[in-house]
């Protein structure tokens, strides 16, 4: 009954993710499927709810101890579970871009790219952006721009290496190396929760040179979400520091939001 | 000089508008809490300060060697009220080169969502349209090109416009309607800073001949509209466009008065852009009607012209852009131009232009290089913009850059501004 009552409450909400990412794994159960962990853990990563908004805030720091900071409003709405995503960024820092909006239309298809939009204000242009290398750093941080809007599953193959008390390690082996700058990489997910806590690029000649770790989780309604995090890039000595605020889902951003209309002039509260 | 009386008139009205926004802010605030009577709107400000520099590489008998020298500073402000967000945005400025001090309003606006499908926006400022990379066919708003020649910021290459934009949006199409109840033109080189072809004395010329016009001024009788209708389908982003005015920069000469035109003009014109291959094309096309030279008889009026436009972007390698575009522009009455031409050398009935656009962001992105360059087969001559841009820090930027210029004859588009070539540098703070 009480199941019955959750997938009722889950499908009214169109909460899909609810019963993965809440509900409790029966630790040191028969070994777990590697397709579901790693697609329970992409969905906690990139498509809690149907769709959210986040107030991000980004330091960079070089290896001289210089530091740059990025701050934007992030809005994201799901197509389809684990599928195609819109996304919307609006930028308030650094000055020299406040104001500017950037739309991303995303495709989970491996073959078609995304499209993307930016909007700036000072020549009120709507700039098509060419789809572009996703191992290319986002906004200029240690992110890239992979990172932030997700690396599609079916990139990889993936194998389950270590199972511990509180994680399971995934190595991730991409199926096209050349098209790449790593060999592999492993990712820590935590057992209870799903949300990925570290991972860690390993080059070609298999050294340690980049790693994602999830600082800080809280939470936030019914959905696990990394709070903070902090990317390293051990050969270029930077790190970049990420953290949100102001997290909502499932707040019924309309399909309307993601058009020329609100690139151009987005809606007040979308944006504050 | 009414370009002044304009933005004299826009600087009366502000400080009104801002009165009442407060008045509307503290009111609202009111309701919640008593104790905030005197609470000031939220008003947003940024802008920046900036110092400029530039010099001709050759010798020009019709201009100063200083091709920029300039303190600028551009406060931004805006706030947001219930009904409506108001922006106004403004520029000083020092010019060394003209030897005066300028103000620049670029912006000074409300916007208003009164409907689910309408957006109006009321006031001074900027407007684009149309999918071509620094190439125009169906965007009549008014450009600044004295300012992108010299060296100036590329936001500076579109000017303001004082008109009403009502955007409205249906499930079938989305429709913009820019009305201008006074032309604007575009800020066409004069001499005063470009020395540039004079096609009455058939020579170069300079602040030796400031062309002089005869603008059209009438309130809502000289005015300008601008219609687009678009819609997307899937990633393809459909257009047609419509325009009724005046060529935007002198398309014509009074001869008797020894003054530059502005001809009726009529545009229709339509755009697709979406994924191609790897990138993104673009095509565009419009039909300048040139109303005031029926048949092309009149050589002293523009001929009537169909412009082609093709266009290509693609990441080629790490943050490594490339930009192509070809463009045509076609004189319709072109045998009749030849016959009425009086004297001078006659224009090709076909303008071919190539433009190659390469952006490479290095540094964490904080240095950017890029580079245009525009040829012409059928002019032969060639338009470069090399720039360098670091970002010292998140506030403080500094550039270099240039403007070259070369070609076979003193009289085509890009080969009249040879003497023109320059190099500036300038440092921006932005806040």
């Amino acid at each position: 009954m009480r199941a019955i009552w959750i997938l009722t409450l889950a499908l009214a909400l169109g909460i899909s993710v609810y019963a993965w990412a809440g509900a409790e794994p029966a630790p040191g159960d028969e070994k777990p499927d590697i397709q579901e962990i790693v697609s329970k853990a992409n969905i906690v990563a990139y498509y809690q709810g149907n769709d959210g908004k986040a107030k991000v805030k980004m330091v960079i720091t070089d290896k001289s101890g210089n530091k740059r900071e990025r701050e934007f409003i992030i809005l994201r709405k799901d197509v389809k579970d684990g599928g195609d995503q819109n996304y919307f960024v609006y930028f308030h820092m650094p000055a020299d871009v406040r104001g500017m909006t950037y739309m991303v239309n995303k495709h989970a298809q491996l073959d078609k790219d995304d499209d993307r939009w930016l909007y700036m204000p000072a020549l009120d242009l709507v700039k098509r952006i060419a789809a572009g290398d996703k191992r290319t750093s986002f906004v200029g941080s240690d992110f890239l721009y992979e990172d932030v809007s997700g690396r599609s599953l079916d990139e990889d193959t993936h194998e389950l290496i270590q199972t511990t008390e509180q994680i399971y390690v995934v190595k991730n082996v991409p199926k096209k190396p050349d098209a790449v700058e790593f060999s592999y990489f492993n990712v820590a997910i935590d057992r209870k929760t799903f949300v990925p806590m570290k991972m860690e690029f390993f080059d070609k000649q298999g050294r340690l040179y980049r790693t994602i770790e999830s600082k800080k989780v809280e939470k936030i309604q019914e959905f696990y979400t990394v709070v903070k995090s902090e990317v390293k890039d051990l050969k270029k000595e930077s790190k970049t520091e990420m953290e949100f605020s102001e997290v909502q889902y499932n707040i019924n951003l309309s399909d309307d939001l993601f058009t020329e209309r609100y690139l151009r002039r987005p809606p007040r509260e979308a944006i504050r | 000089m009414s370009g002044v009386a304009k933005a004299t008139g826009l600087l009366l009205i502000l400080p009104f508008v801002v009165l009442c926004a407060r008045a509307e802010a503290s009111g609202s605030k009111d309701a919640n809490d008593s104790s905030s009577w005197f609470k000031l709107p939220p008003i947003e400000v940024h802008g920046f300060y900036e110092m400029r520099a530039g010099y001709r590489t050759r010798k020009d008998k019709y201009a100063k060697d200083m091709s920029i020298m300039e303190a600028r500073a551009q406060l931004d402000l805006s706030s947001y009220m219930s009904w409506g967000d108001i922006r106004v945005k403004g520029d000083v400025y020092g010019d060394m080169v003209e030897e005066q001090g300028e103000f620049d309003l670029r912006e000074a606006n409300i916007f208003l969502r009164p409907f689910d499908f309408m957006d109006l926006k009321i006031g001074r400022q900027i407007l684009t349209w149309g999918t071509g990379d620094l190439i125009f066919i169906n965007d009549l708003f008014p450009k600044d090109w004295q300012s992108f020649f010299i060296g100036r910021d590329n936001e500076y290459l579109k000017a303001p416009s004082d008109a009403i934009k009502i955007s409205l949006f249906g499930d079938w199409a989305n429709l913009d309607i820019a009305y201008t109840p006074q032309f604007d033109p575009d800020r066409y080189i004069d001499g005063t800073r470009i020395s540039y072809w004079n096609s009455v004395m058939g020579s170069l010329a300079g602040d030796n001949a400031i062309v002089h016009t005869d603008r059209p001024d009438r309130w809502f009788r000289d005015d300008e509209i601008a219609a687009r209708l678009y819609k997307n389908i899937d990633a393809y982003e459909i257009a047609l466009y419509g325009y009724r005015g005046f060529w935007k920069s002198p398309g014509g000469q009074n001869a008797a008065m020894n003054q530059a035109l502005f001809p009726d003009l009529n545009v229709y014109g339509a755009s697709l852009r979406g994924p191609l291959g790897k990138g993104i094309g673009n095509i565009e096309v419009g039909y300048y009607d040139s109303s005031d030279d029926a048949g092309g008889k009149n050589a002293l009026i523009n001929n009537s012209e169909m412009r082609y436009l093709l266009g290509y972007t693609q990441e080629i390698g790490r943050d490594l852009t490339m930009g192509l575009q070809y463009y045509v522009e076609q004189m319709m009455d072109f045998h009749a131009y030849k016959r009425s031409l009086i004297a001078g050398p006659a224009r090709d009935q076909y303008r071919h232009l190539t433009m190659l656009r390469l952006t490479k962001l290095l540094m964490n992105q904080n240095l950017r290089l890029s580079l245009f360059t525009y040829y012409s087969p059928s002019d032969k001559d060639v338009y470069m913009r090399p720039n360098v841009n670091y970002k010292i820090n998140d506030n403080l930027a500094w550039e270099i850059g240039a403007n070259v210029f070369f070609g076979d004859y003193p009289n085509t588009f890009f080969g009249q501004f040879q003497n023109n070539t320059n190099i500036y540098t300038g440092w921006r703070y932005t806040f």
